[in-house]
Formats: structure tokens, sequence, C-alpha cells
């Protein structure tokens, strides 16, 4: 017999994706981390013309939205997984939920400023 | 008959202030506080951090000036820390989760050399800072 199915609205989404999420945006953020201490030891920037600069060059931007694409992505269900552990009325959960999300939409759309504008 | 047994001092409830953890336990619970801790305020001084060092020199030197204080750079080393400690205890959980070291001595062995990583790695970061 299929058991009714007890589906949380703040609940996870019951699927692999979020799992496999928390485990695929680690590599892009560490593959990141090990580029940039490359080019900070290969080109050794030590004033503000030389980090613009090399935040000039747009591979460089594109692979550092990538990374905080990613990280947003992954800090994203990390916190959603300790809400859900600890936070247990729904309508506190779900604002803390939304909260953390539109921070995170902000913090990307900083870094897009900040790299690009 | 009701079995009766001597009254041994034994803990009745889980106080998580007296339970003894074990190393795995340590582990993965500052896996998460700090994963907590560089989700909030990690990232908004990390892209704070950014703008200064990217809109302008003026900007560029009060950051340059700012991570000079000492405390500043004690701020910065216990992010260090943080960071280390998220990243190797998260390939250990990714290690775990392909059934890599899932016995108890080898659990307890990858913890130990997960704590002792980001903790060395943080004092070495701390002696270039300084």
């Amino acid at each position: 017999m299929v058991k009714p199915a007890h589906r949380v609205i703040t609940g996870a989404h019951y699927g692999l994706k979020d799992w496999l999420v928390q485990r695929i945006t680690p590599y892009l953020m560490a593959g990141y981390t090990g580029l940039l201490i490359a080019l900070v030891v290969v080109y050794q920037p030590d004033s503000h013309e030389e980090f613009k600069a090399l935040f000039s060059i747009q591979w460089i931007r594109i692979a550092s939205l990538l990374f905080f694409a990613g990280l947003c992505w992954h800090a994203w269900v990390g916190v959603r997984n300790v809400l859900m552990d600890y936070v247990h009325p729904m309508p506190v959960r779900l604002t803390l939920q939304i909260t953390f999300l539109v921070a995170l939409l902000g913090y990307l759309i900083w870094f897009l400023d900040i790299l690009w504008g | 008959m009701e079995a009766r047994y001597p009254a041994r001092r034994r803990p009745k409830y889980l106080n998580l202030l007296k339970i003894r953890q074990p190393l795995p336990a340590i582990v993965s619970i500052l896996h998460r506080i700090s994963g907590v801790l560089l989700f909030f305020p990690g990232i908004p001084l990390f892209l704070y951090g950014m703008q200064m060092l990217l809109q302008s020199p003026e900007t560029f030197a009060s950051l340059q000036s700012g991570l000079d204080q000492p405390l500043c750079k004690l701020f910065l080393l216990l992010a260090t820390w943080f960071f280390l400690h998220h990243l190797f205890a998260g390939i250990r959980h990714l290690m775990l989760d392909l059934h890599y070291g899932l016995q108890l001595e080898h659990a307890r062995l990858s913890s130990k050399l997960v704590l002792a990583t980001g903790v060395i790695l943080t004092v070495l970061a701390g002696i270039w800072l300084w």
C-alpha cells in the first residue's frame, strides 16, 4: 500500500537534486579557490590597479561568478537543512527560508555589481 | 515482585554539555557551525572585502590598513580556520558517501586528520600573516 504523502511546504524537495547539488558545488568552489591562490602566487598583485586588472579579465570574472553562484546554492541547501533540523514551527521556518533566499539573491546581485559594475 | 537495582549515579537525560562527544561528532558539529558562520557573517564580509579591493585605490588602502589591525587579523585567522575545517570535513563527508573510511577506527582516524589539518594550516596562515 502506498502511504499518503505528508509533504511539508518548508520541507526538502524529496529528491536527489539538493543532495547532489550539495556534493557537486564543492568541486566548483574548491577548484576556484585553487585557481585564485595560483593567480595570486603567479601574478603577485599588491596594488588596487593590479587586482583591478586581474579581475577585468573576462574568463576570471566568469569563473568568479560561477564560484559565487555555486557558493550561494551550496549555502542555501546547507542553511535549509539546518533550519529543518532546529526550527519546527512552519511560519517561522518559512519566514527564515524566504529571508535567507532573498539575502542570497541580493548577495549574487551585489557580487555581479562588484565584478562588472 | 519488582526487581530492585542498586541506586547508581547515572545520567538520566541527555545533557549536551555533560556528554563527552566522540571526535567524529565534534568534527561534524564544527562542520555545521563553521558552515553557518561562513554563511553569516562570512558571505557579506567577503563581498564587502571584494568591493573594497576592487572599487578604488582609496578603498583598497583602507582595506589594507583595516586588515593590519591585530583584531582584524585574528578575525581573519578565525575565518580561515572555519573555511579550512569546513573544506576538510566536507571532503571527509564526500569520502564517507563513497564508502571510504566507514569502519570505526578509520572514521576516528579521518576525523583526527581533518581537525589537525585545519588547525595546522590555520597556524601556518597565522605565521604568514604576522
